[in-house]
């Protein structure tokens, strides 16, 4: 017993994230081999069984609220497809008139047990996750009230990956209902959808017919998909460990220490936490959909290059991709299509015509896909705060959409013009970026303190060599830094082209695999000499793992 | 189908609704033109198109949207 707890202490610090160095060094060539040499038709229950060892290890007991959640949507879905198949066969009985009532009555039942599976699940999370933040809040009611009264604060252990596995959960119990997808009467195979354990940590949100059944067929190891698995898994590794956690010691120093600071300081900071932010969540989602693409899996991708956006809205259909088309799918459209909305926006087009008619409906749909982000990222007023800056933009550039539109016509502007265009992008990074320092900042009192002094003490002569020596960063860092975000910028470009990166190493007739391990061993090599890892630097966890 | 492009022009003029197959994946029709158009073609075609039904795959060209609504038309 006492060799097995050496171990255990030994091993779980550097599981504490699969992204560290280390985990990724020992772990990924095990995982992979050990898949490779697992017979084809058992190679779901190895992936079953890894994914539950890597969750046991990381969150221990926790694992027993993803087998419980696992378990329960199991069989509300199976509810929900049994009380379908009754329906259909008593319509196949019941006479004309009947028929009305009769599919009333079972759609009633099914939409109870729905209800009932939504609400256990919504209902864990918002004890778990937001129990804190609301006894914070009445606790200052009361305070307010002259009452020294104080309710204590539950501490509750929070699953690893909740938010990702219930919105996953949730999807597939919301599709089982819709019709889209069957209830699946293997266990198992809803078990790794809901588990598999490199996505369990922060994505991406997959759909159950999106990638159930991948998983559960799971291909043997190709050489194809072994070398560009590796060489997404390397890149999202060198995004991630020699840009985002090199930043990370100094964007620390500068939100928790930005009183003392000078606006210019505190505008870099919240320039660098965008880049940590970016490289960070990125750079794990092509560790994730690399590890997926060696067994032979597509994810959907999550990104798609957001920092070349010319809007807001558009910002949001290429940054955390999943998430937003999970809002869109299970809260945009129901709410729009309810039936008040559509008879308000058949009127309202009547009236005040086609872009502003939809708006009404369109806003009220995007005040509750917004105010349930905000919530979704945390419980705190700065995340709320997030969701409805986002909200108040995005309603703002439709508003505006139609009298720019006739201000460039008269103006005789271009708006495929490049410099027009290049506006737009930059526009669109600041407006990100000030959106990030409320995220990032502790406390929203905090956020307009950082915000107001951008604009009240617009110097830098607060970044100078003592902060950068706190920050653990210095100028050969921001060195290494810009090098490689450059190299980053460089296959954006490409990819944003459509030129594939991958299809250009696969052209030359003869050494096309030598070059692509040279690919990977140059990557390596870099990950090797220029990651900010081991003595000098902080472990950092994936920081989307948080939310 | 005459009944549908004329709504779908009302919509957006400025798309060829007879070639075009990408209206959504293109993004030449936005969620604010979806919910015009759902609301319009319930009222002009007498059916309800639940949000499982809004997916790409049944707006992404007129005949696609034509598909579902005859689909619809039979439930």
């Amino acid at each position: 017993m006492g060799k097995l707890t050496w171990i255990f202490h030994g091993v779980l610090p550097n599981l504490s994230s699969f992204t560290s160095f280390q985990s990724v060094i020992y772990l990924l060539p095990i995982f992979v081999f050990l898949y490779a040499i697992t017979p084809k038709k058992a190679k779901k229950y190895y992936l079953l069984i890894a994914s539950y060892v890597f969750y046991f290890l990381v969150n221990g007991g926790m694992l027993i609220y993803l087998l419980v959640s696992t378990f329960l949507m199991h069989y509300f879905a199976i509810w929900i497809e049994r009380l379908k198949g009754q329906m259909n066969e008593t319509l196949k009985q019941a006479e004309k008139e009947e028929k009305k009532a009769v599919k009333k009555k079972y759609v009633r039942y099914q939409r109870g047990v729905l209800v009932l599976a939504v609400l256990i699940h919504i209902g864990a999370l918002v004890v778990l996750k937001y129990t804190g933040f609301f006894i914070t809040n009445i606790n200052r009611i009361i305070a307010a009230t002259g009452s020294s009264t104080v309710i204590a604060i539950p501490k509750f252990l929070v699953p690893l990956g909740i938010s990702f596995f219930s919105l996953q959960a949730l999807s597939y119990i919301l599709d089982v209902y819709r019709g889209i997808t069957k209830a699946d009467d293997n266990i198992l195979r809803l078990a790794l959808f809901l588990g598999f354990f490199p996505q369990i940590v922060e994505g991406p949100i997959c759909r159950y017919n999106q990638t159930a059944e991948q998983l559960w067929n799971a291909k043997p190891v190709t050489s194809e998909n072994l070398t560009f698995g590796l060489q997404r898994i390397l890149f999202g590794m060198i995004k991630k460990i020699v840009i985002a956690d090199r930043l990370n010691g100094l964007v620390g120093v500068i939100f928790s220490g930005y009183a003392g600071l000078d606006g210019g300081t505190i505008a870099l900071g919240a320039i660098f936490y965008t880049i940590q932010l970016y490289m960070d969540f990125s750079g794990v989602m092509d560790i994730v959909l690399g590890l997926a693409q060696i067994i032979g899996v597509q994810f959907p991708e999550n990104f798609e290059r957001p920092f070349f956006s010319k809007s807001i809205s558009e910002f949001w259909k290429r940054w955390h991709i999943t998430l937003g088309t999970w809002f869109r799918d299970y809260i945009f459209y129901p709410v729009t299509t309810s039936g008040s909305m559509k008879k308000l926006t058949a009127s309202a087009r009547k009236k005040i015509g086609n872009h502003y008619g939809p708006l009404i409906a369109g806003s009220i749909a995007l005040f509750s896909v917004w105010i349930c982000n905000g919530l979704w990222h945390g419980a705190d007023w700065n995340y709320i705060f997030f969701g409805m800056y986002h909200f108040v933009l995005i309603l703002l550039g439709n508003l505006i959409a139609p009298i720019v539109r006739v201000v460039n016509k008269k103006l005789k502007i271009n708006p495929e013009n490049f410099f027009y265009h290049a506006m737009q992008v930059v526009r669109t990074s600041i407006l990100v970026v000030v959106g990030e320092l409320f995220f990032r900042a502790e406390g929203l009192t905090n956020g307009f303190r950082m915000f107001g002094k951008i604009f009240t003490d617009l110097t830098f002569s607060s970044l100078n060599s003592d902060l950068l020596v706190k920050g653990g960063i210095d100028y050969l860092d921001f060195i290494i830094i810009g090098i490689t975000l450059l190299g980053v910028f460089v296959v954006s470009i490409l990819n944003e082209k459509k030129i594939s990166v991958r299809e250009l190493q696969t052209r030359p007739a003869k050494g096309a695999l030598v070059l692509q391990w040279s690919v990977i061993f140059v990557l390596a090599m870099f990950l090797v000499i220029f990651g900010a890892y081991g003595v000098g630097y902080a472990e950092v966890h994936p920081m989307y793992a948080q939310f | 189908m005459d009944q549908l492009l004329e709504i779908l022009e009302d919509i957006n003029p400025d798309i060829d609704y007879a070639t075009c197959e990408n209206l959504i994946d293109g993004h030449y029709l936005d969620s604010l033109s979806i919910i015009s158009l759902i609301a319009e073609l319930e009222d002009a075609f007498d059916i309800t198109i639940p949000a499982a039904e809004i997916i790409p795959a049944n707006f992404n060209s007129a005949k696609a949207m034509m598909a579902m609504i005859e689909r619809l038309q039979e439930d």
